[in-house]
């Protein structure tokens, strides 16, 4: 069947929608805007802040836009000096339960709540202030929830229960007093929250902010014992440059490698080189697994810590089928103490790794293990976010739109295509499949399979089957955390009832669209938008002469001169991990 | 559900697990079975423990994010155990220009707990409250249903003494 067309007018002008379509959407179809504060293109209508009220042919009645459904014959108007009104009174009654904090806020000049204050002109207080006092909760070390600064849209409440399935977060108490609050009203750290910051992304205001450590970076650089490194993770690159005035999806790695090195870095090494490697060793255990029998199939990706501490605190029924590669971060930290630091005859303890991720979880991931400083050290020392990288390179002085570009540290700096792909959800999936086809047969896939189209894109779970010599490998890629369970009782219903495993190889990454829409990336996140970054990664794999990790010459020369072999006794030790059953609330 | 391991509950009493699981049967098939069990913990506790909220979630799978939206949505459920007498400390908007707050930390600092709590021997419980429709006498407070007009922090440890006076010599007025 068809879907039904409505027929309306908006402003005057005439639009056609597909029924259902709400009276915000249609407006945006005649290029009328209409002012938003809790509604988040990702999610359901909250229908909270009552900023996008319209009218209705004659009716006094101003429902909200963004929970209204357009209907038939409709006579919207959007704008009037009532509506205006209207609003602004809206904006004054919430800045009135508003602290004014802007000049010292973690959102200044990237604010929902105070673009609209600044577009509606408002230039003083009109009514008495009430901001009920709360300290902040940085338990995490990931983000910072600033509850004063919380206009109880319900974005994170939805996106931490329904989006991430993690309940982390919830609003506590009615009317007034509602508040967001970590489940059960304890420590965010004692919470089940897993650090993946994706609440920090669609928050409109600085009421949950990553926790920035750009001075930590500032006072290592200046510091003249330390040998500060640098890494950058696959999705930072299409992404960065949104802050710079690029286009989302936009490739700007040799300039963000130009800016490391005037910013003081005295080696520049790039995340996609370990994400080669990871594949290498999780290919292997792959192979291992379906080829030879050697563990439980299916073989599940553990390149995300918010995934791992999820799985951990909530499958922990899948330890065996955990990959224990480390992801690319914490294999690249502990290389850079070991062996650049021996091949360039550098004291490791002097060594200072500074990561850029798309993530906050990836500041957490640092020290969550012993594992983590196998090097002998703390393998990285601070991740920062593409968003504190920013800030980092505006603090600096750097041009960046006028940056020639420079390139990586040869000896962890060079990456494959599959390297580059990590950042998108599918990409570990698809890296993998190459590097696997290859152990198995002894050859590369065809030039025209090296796309593995079917897990692209952004389905929540996607499965294939790929033929590998004439054996059938079924893989499922999952992204969202709510996507994960169907896949994964799945999995559990058939090992349970004895049947073979529907799928061998399984990706998970936490955040929708994988890293590329990371809780650590600039702000605005959206499908489009993702789409837009993934396209970057893709094009650049396309583009690339080498496609394989295992063809990556350093990765040989690694694995030669210092590693052995993939699953060796020294990759053991440095490269994998164990993983444990926790509890989900610390207390 | 999911095979998730028990949070630190080792120090949980296993007559509330026992408790607790009694109404898991009484009530498992029966509908607003949640509210119905938390009910009857209030019931018997006077309050709804932590503990209780934890072994609830892990054996019905509703989170306690799910859980603690319902406790505090009703005025009617308790999170603290209740103070045999009550002190209450008006914050409305009169009595907070008057001093509201000096009140209310003279006696968080003597009782040793802070808004919202209730002191270890159960005997005093100490909260603020909106308006109660006094502000003439502001700063006001209510203790054990009395309502007390114009108060000076130093007026604090009188009233604290006069409740623990009034416990010892077995009148409870
Ligand atoms: S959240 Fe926005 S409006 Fe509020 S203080 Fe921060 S920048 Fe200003
Ligand atoms: S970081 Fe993720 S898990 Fe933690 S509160 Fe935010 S959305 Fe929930
Ligand atoms: S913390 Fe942010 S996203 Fe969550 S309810 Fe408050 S303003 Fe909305
Ligand atoms: S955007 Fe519609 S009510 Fe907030
Ligand atoms: S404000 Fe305290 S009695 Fe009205």
């Amino acid at each position: 069947m068809m879907p039904k067309t409505i027929e309306a007018t908006i402003n005057g002008m005439p639009v056609r929608v597909p029924a259902g379509t709400s009276i915000l959407k249609a407006a945006r179809e005649v290029n009328v805007r209409i002012p938003t504060l809790c509604k988040h293109e990702d999610l359901l209508p909250t229908a909270a802040c009552g900023l996008c009220i319209v009218k209705v042919g004659g009716s006094p009645r101003m429902p909200r836009a963004c929970a209204t459904a357009l209907e038939e014959g409709m006579e919207i108007l959007t704008h009037d000096p009532e509506l205006t009104e209207v609003r602004r009174a809206t904006l004054e009654l919430i800045l009135s339960n508003h602290p004014n904090g802007c000049l010292t806020c973690g959102r200044n000049l990237n604010c929902e709540l105070q673009t609209l204050a600044g577009d509606f002109g408002i230039r003083q207080d009109c009514m008495p202030r009430y901001v009920r006092e709360q300290e902040p909760d940085a338990s995490t070390g990931s983000i910072i929830l600033e509850f004063t600064k919380c206009i109880k849209c319900g974005r994170c409440v939805q996106v931490c229960q329904e989006m991430q399935d993690v309940w982390a977060l919830s609003f506590l108490e009615r009317g007034i007093n509602t508040r967001m609050a970590p489940a059960g009203d304890i420590g965010l750290a004692d919470s089940p929250c897993i650090r993946c910051g994706q609440c920090s992304a669609h928050c409109p205001t600085g009421a949950i902010i990553e926790d920035d450590e750009t001075v930590t970076v500032w006072e290592a650089l200046r510091d003249p014992e330390k040998f500060c490194t640098v890494q950058i993770a696959p999705s930072v690159r299409v992404a960065l440059g949104e802050a710079f005035g690029y286009p989302p999806g936009t490739d700007l790695t040799g300039k963000i490698y130009a800016a490391m090195r005037r910013l003081g870095f005295k080696a520049v090494f790039d995340t996609n080189f370990a994400a080669d490697l990871t594949i290498m060793e999780e290919a292997a255990e792959f192979v291992a697994r379906f080829a030879h029998g050697k563990g439980e199939l299916p073989l599940i990706t553990s390149c995300c810590p918010s995934w791992v501490d999820y799985m951990e605190k909530r499958f922990s029924d899948f330890i065996p089928n955990f990959s224990s590669a480390k992801s690319p971060q914490q294999m690249l930290g502990v290389l850079a103490k070991t062996y650049f630091a021996k091949k360039q005859g550098i004291d490791p303890a002097k060594i200072y790794q500074v990561s850029i991720m798309p993530c906050t979880a990836k500041k957490f991931e640092l020290e969550r293990t012993e594992e983590m400083y196998a090097s002998g050290h703390k393998d990285v020392d601070v991740a920062l976010t593409t968003r504190e990288l920013a800030r980092l390179i505006k603090q600096s002085g750097i041009d960046f739109r006028n940056l020639p570009p420079a390139s990586a540290d040869s000896i962890l700096g060079t990456y494959s295509g599959a390297g580059l792909i990590f950042g998108s959800t599918g990409g570990v999936m698809e890296a993998a499949l190459r590097t696997a086809y290859h152990k198995v047969t002894g050859r590369n896939l065809e030039k025209e399979a090296i796309d593995i189209e079917p897990v692209r894109g952004l389905k929540g779970i996607k499965s294939a089957a790929v033929d590998v010599d004439g054996t059938e490998v079924r893989v499922a890629v999952a992204h969202g955390l709510g996507n994960v369970e169907r896949l994964l009782l799945e999995v559990r219903r058939a090992r349970d009832a004895g049947e073979p495993p529907p799928y061998h190889f399984i990706e998970v990454m936490a955040c929708p669209g994988g890293c590329i829409g990371g809780g650590g990336q600039p702000y605005g996140v959206s499908d489009e938008l993702r789409s837009q970054r993934i396209q970057g990664l893709f094009d650049g794999d396309r583009g690339m002469e080498l496609r394989f990790s295992h063809e990556n010459p350093e990765i040989r020369t690694l694995y030669d001169d210092f590693l052995g072999e993939p699953l060796g006794e020294k990759a053991h030790r440095l490269l994998h991990v164990r993983y444990k059953a926790r509890p989900t609330y610390q207390k | 559900m999911n095979a998730a391991p028990l949070p630190p509950l080792e120090e949980i009493d296993p007559a509330l697990s026992e408790e607790i699981n009694s109404y898991l049967e009484e009530w498992k098939d029966k509908e607003g079975n949640l509210i119905m069990m938390l009910h009857e913990i209030q019931d018997r506790h006077g309050f709804v423990p932590r503990e209780a909220s934890l072994l609830l979630a892990e054996a019905t799978g509703v989170p306690m994010a799910r859980i603690y939206e319902v406790l505090t949505f009703y005025n009617y459920f308790k999170l603290v155990p209740p103070g045999k007498h009550n002190v209450m400390v008006c914050n409305g908007t009169a009595c907070y220009l008057k001093g509201a707050g000096r009140l209310l930390a003279e006696l968080e600092s003597r009782l040793g707990i802070s808004d919202g709590d209730t002191t270890d021997d159960r005997l005093i419980h100490l909260e603020t409250v909106r308006c109660i429709g006094c502000c003439g006498m502001a700063p006001a407070m209510v203790v054990d249903h009395k309502t007390l007009g114009k108060l000076n922090p130093t007026d604090m440890a009188g009233l604290i003494e006069g409740i623990r006076k009034r416990e010892e010599s077995g009148n409870d007025q």
